[in-house]
């Protein structure tokens, strides 16, 4: 018998904690689609536990986490008890749901998803992983209900990378459920149903709509909506595109049209489409498919989780989302300049993308300045995963938001393949950034403990090699399998 | 370029280069498994005028090789010394960037670590590498992000770490610019054999003559070499990491301890991970997924622990790597005797810091029949001859059975 008797004192084992607490059902997303879930199941006698992540916190906000914020949010965002009221007021519902039982946790995100299957069996059961401001848990569930809507899609040009530039998603969250934009007038960029409700929305909230800016030659939504536009008294820039965001210390003072056209603006709305949320979909390693009139990728059939809303997939109208922001890509693409910055985190250039070059603080010697996305290509259909490695693009602190999208069109666009001919970057848990302090287990069990190690835990491994096969061998075991464990 | 606290080479880095030059020229090597060992083994080959092709079934570095934590400061190794000798000269002799850096700092926040440490420290020491001992006061002046709960550490004055993702990708770049071919997602399929010897490999890619195969699969390795009926015995294993946003850079980014290994990176990221594995079944098509697991907690827990002045930073990825393992931990770099044209390396899990040097051992064992700057005699596949069908069980290494139906 080998002198470990059989066991592995350092596998995963029975390691992994059980839930702090367990429920029939957990909801992720207090929208209307996971408010309607949550007292669906509440209605059935089921023990329900309803989290949303709103209200933000204010430094989350600043990373465009969830949305593309633009760092157009007042001073409001962070007050988080002030926050916490009022988003709770925005939403009658969530008094309701409390009503019906629900256990309803405001400002706890749900950040992973775990269960057993391929390539891991050492779960005691599946996992919802949460933290709130103070910390993380984890709880368990009999059946899971994603309701974590859509979020902003981003597309780059000259300028977008200040303040000021922000994503639809974030501009309703700010006005009606924060009560918390900072800017004053806006421009939009797009002209389909996102668009056109956005200016409305802003209009009703007192914000001067300076207009929307629409690259096809017709206002793309429907006709009703863009009528209640027109009616407004907001212009329409059609056959036109945003050139350039201009700006100053606080960021956006004005935009450049293609056309020529200077607008006086503090704000530029991308509301070319929404994402739907499979970060967490994705993350657990559930299954997604790709479906352009549903707004790109949906989740597919994973069995035990329900999507529900605008995560499940946006409502078909028989309009080809993804088709509608190439053509928005290939435009804002032409009129970016080769510094024109794709990925803010990391301040990856379009140029450092395409030429796959790393970052400012290595050295390039030629034959890296020689290496291209071309040269990539070659070797096979480009990997957004591979590629972010190189540039750095997407491995930022936003975890790839602000810039996952276009990346994944600008190399279907390099490869001369449709979207979705590149695979998009994968999504890894935590979907949300979250402070080392709060993610850590402190309460970690004694066999957790006892039995870490660095690495695998296979003393002989660590022996010198003149030592090997010598009587310092068994020395040098003891000393090292002894110092494991903490 | 050298380092304080090792031995100083005999011969440069660029010496060795012109050394080999030509000294496999016309030879047609086919490499299986686009890892760091088999594109460092296919590089020194190509250096020496070798044609060489490599054959990957996904992406050039996409398993281990590329998830790791970056160390390159395996003391235990008898590649150890070649591989100190050739990192710092890397970049310039790939033409790419690795961000190697070098020497690393250990810290210890518990007095049971410290020893520990203190124990290695000798133990390098009386092998002629120079490890300083630190008081919790020197850790904290080296190591800002250090805390009052340090209680000292030790400076490798040797050793480092570099980017594993971008140093992959560096030596399937320069091999390229040498004339060699690397063909990605091309599982192989089979071997062709004649007179003890592999005279063609097949792969999705289609049928590639060859005088000579490397199989650096990883954990494929036994697969494909069960079909040269050649035992090769490796479990797999699943193991994790996490990383933060940038912090403030550290003097020496290759700080580590506290049950963790990892790095700071070049751009401020703290990456670690260490932690209990999970065993699984070794399938010859590769790992079905790489999920990572609640143990991101623990992880952060640790790095919180190591960087107290860290904590407040934001963790913003987790991932796994699948890694296998040899019985003893120990690699495996050896040239069969049937057929004997084809090499084996497996680094049983520390294979990318050793990689300068693993590939320097397969080039002389390849071309030469044995490696001409280290004994590696104790590395060979035969040490494992007669090990039982269930040396698994025997370690308690083996897959849980749900793992097979995955």
């Amino acid at each position: 018998m080998h002198s470990n008797n059989g066991t592995d004192p350092h596998a995963i084992g029975t390691k992994l904690p059980a839930p702090e607490a367990r429920y029939d059902m957990v909801v992720v997303g207090a929208g209307p689609a996971g408010l309607a879930a949550a007292l669906a199941g509440a209605g059935e006698g089921k023990s329900v536990l309803l989290v949303d992540e709103n209200p933000v916190p204010g430094a989350a906000m600043g990373n465009d986490v969830p949305l593309l914020f633009g760092g157009r949010m007042t001073t409001a965002t962070q007050n988080a008890e002030r926050m916490l009221e009022t988003v709770f007021m925005s939403e009658p519902m969530l008094e309701a749901a409390m009503e019906a039982g629900v256990e309803v946790l405001l400002g706890t995100s749900a950040w992973g998803v775990y269960r057993n299957g391929p390539g891991i069996t050492g779960l005691p059961e599946s996992v919802v992983a949460l933290a709130d401001k103070d910390r993380g848990w984890i709880v368990g569930y009999n059946e899971l209900v994603l309701a974590t809507g859509a979020r902003d899609l981003a597309i780059g040009f000259p300028g977008w990378n200040q303040p000021g530039v922000m994503g639809a998603a974030a501009l309703e969250r700010l006005l009606a459920h924060y009560e918390a934009f900072a800017g004053k007038r806006i421009l939009i960029v797009g002209s389909h149903d996102l668009a056109l409700e956005t200016a409305l929305l802003a209009r009703d909230k007192g914000v001067d709509v300076a207009g929307l800016v629409e690259v096809r030659s017709a206002p793309q939504g429907q006709a009703a909506l863009a009528e209640a536009v027109r009616a407004a008294q907001i212009p329409f820039y059609l056959d036109d595109a945003p050139a350039e965001a201009i700006g100053g210390i606080d960021g956006v003072e004005r935009v450049r049209l293609r056309s020529g056209a200077e607008i006086a603006v503090d704000t530029i709305v991308l509301a070319i489409g929404l994402v739907p949320s499979i970060e967490l979909i994705d993350a657990m390693g559930g299954k997604r498919v790709l479906d352009g009139a549903r707004g790109g990728y949906i989740p597919g059939e994973n069995a035990g989780v329900t999507c529900v809303g605008d995560c499940a997939g946006l409502a078909d109208t028989g309009f080809d989302h993804v088709d509608y922001r190439m053509e928005w890509a290939r435009e804002l693409g032409k009129l970016s300049k080769p510094d024109t910055i794709v990925c803010q985190c990391e301040e990856v250039t379009r140029a450092d993308l395409l030429g796959v070059q790393p970052p400012r603080y290595l050295e390039r010697p030629a034959p890296m300045q020689a290496r291209s996305l071309d040269t990539l290509i070659k070797d096979g259909p480009p990997n957004p995963d591979q590629i972010k490695r190189l540039t750095r693009a997407g491995m930022g602190v936003c975890q790839g938001r602000r810039c996952r999208d276009q990346v994944a069109m600008m190399l279907a666009m390099a490869a001369d393949g449709p979207f979705g001919s590149v695979p998009l970057a994968t999504h890894r848990a935590p979907v949300r950034p979250l402070p080392l302090r709060i993610l850590a287990d402190w309460e970690e069990s004694e066999e957790m403990r006892a039995g870490w190690d660095v690495w695998f835990g296979i003393p002989t491994q660590w022996v010198p090699y003149r030592d090997i096969d010598t009587p310092r061998e068994r020395e040098h075991q003891q000393a090292i399998a002894e110092g494991w464990s903490l | 370029m050298t380092y304080v606290g090792m031995p100083t080479p005999k011969e440069t880095p660029q010496e060795t280069m012109a050394k080999i030059a030509g000294t496999a020229s016309k030879m047609k090597v086919v490499v299986v498994g686009g890892g760091v060992s088999g594109l460092s083994a296919g590089w020194w080959l190509a250096r020496s005028g070798a044609e060489v092709t490599v054959l990957d079934k996904g992406i050039v570095g996409w398993e281990a090789s590329g998830r790791n934590g970056g160390g390159a400061s395996h003391y235990q190794s008898p590649l150890f010394e070649e591989e100190q000798r050739m990192w710092p000269h890397m970049d310039a002799l790939l033409g790419y960037p690795t961000e190697h850096q070098q020497e690393r700092l250990v810290i210890a926040v518990s007095p049971k670590q410290l020893n520990q440490y203190h124990y290695l420290a000798k133990m390098n020491n009386d092998m002629g590498y120079r490890v300083d001992l630190l008081t919790g006061d020197q850790v904290r002046a080296m190591v800002p992000l250090a805390g009052d709960n340090c209680l000292g550490g030790m400076h490798y004055r040797f050793g480092g770490h570099a980017n594993p993702q971008r140093s992959v990708q560096a030596y399937a770049w320069a091999l390229q610019d040498l004339g060699g071919r690397i063909y990605q997602h091309s599982p192989v399929t089979g071997f062709e054999t004649q007179g003890g010897k592999v005279v063609a490999v097949h792969a999705a890619s289609g049928r590639h003559e060859c005088d000579a195969v490397v199989v650096a699969a990883g954990p494929q390795i036994q697969a494909l070499m069960a079909k040269l009926g050649v035992e090769v015995p490796l479990a797999a294993a699943r193991a994790e990491m996490i990383v933060t946003e940038p912090a403030p850079m550290m003097p020496i980014g290759g700080v580590d301890g506290n049950g963790l290994y990892g790095r700071q990176t070049l751009r401020g990221n703290l990456a670690y991970g260490g932690g209990p594995h999970e065993w699984l079944e070794t399938l010859e098509a590769g790992p079905p997924a790489r999920p990572s697991s609640p143990l991101t907690r623990n992880l952060a827990r640790r790095v919180a622990e190591l960087f107290p002045k860290a904590a407040h930073l934001n963790v913003i990825r987790s991932w796994a790597g699948i890694v296998e393992n040899t019985p003893d931990g120990r690699p495996i770099i050896d040239r069969m005797r049937d057929p004997e044209n084809v090499t084996v390396i497996t680094m049983s899990g520390v294979g990318f810091g050793l990689s300068p040097a693993s590939g320097h051992a397969v080039r002389d064992l390849v071309v030469d029949g044995q490696c001409s700057f280290t004994d590696i005699a104790k590395l060979s596949l035969s040490r494992f001859d007669g090990i039982g069908a269930d040396w698994r069980e025997q370690r308690g290494w083996q897959a849980p059975k749900a793992e097979l139906a995955a």
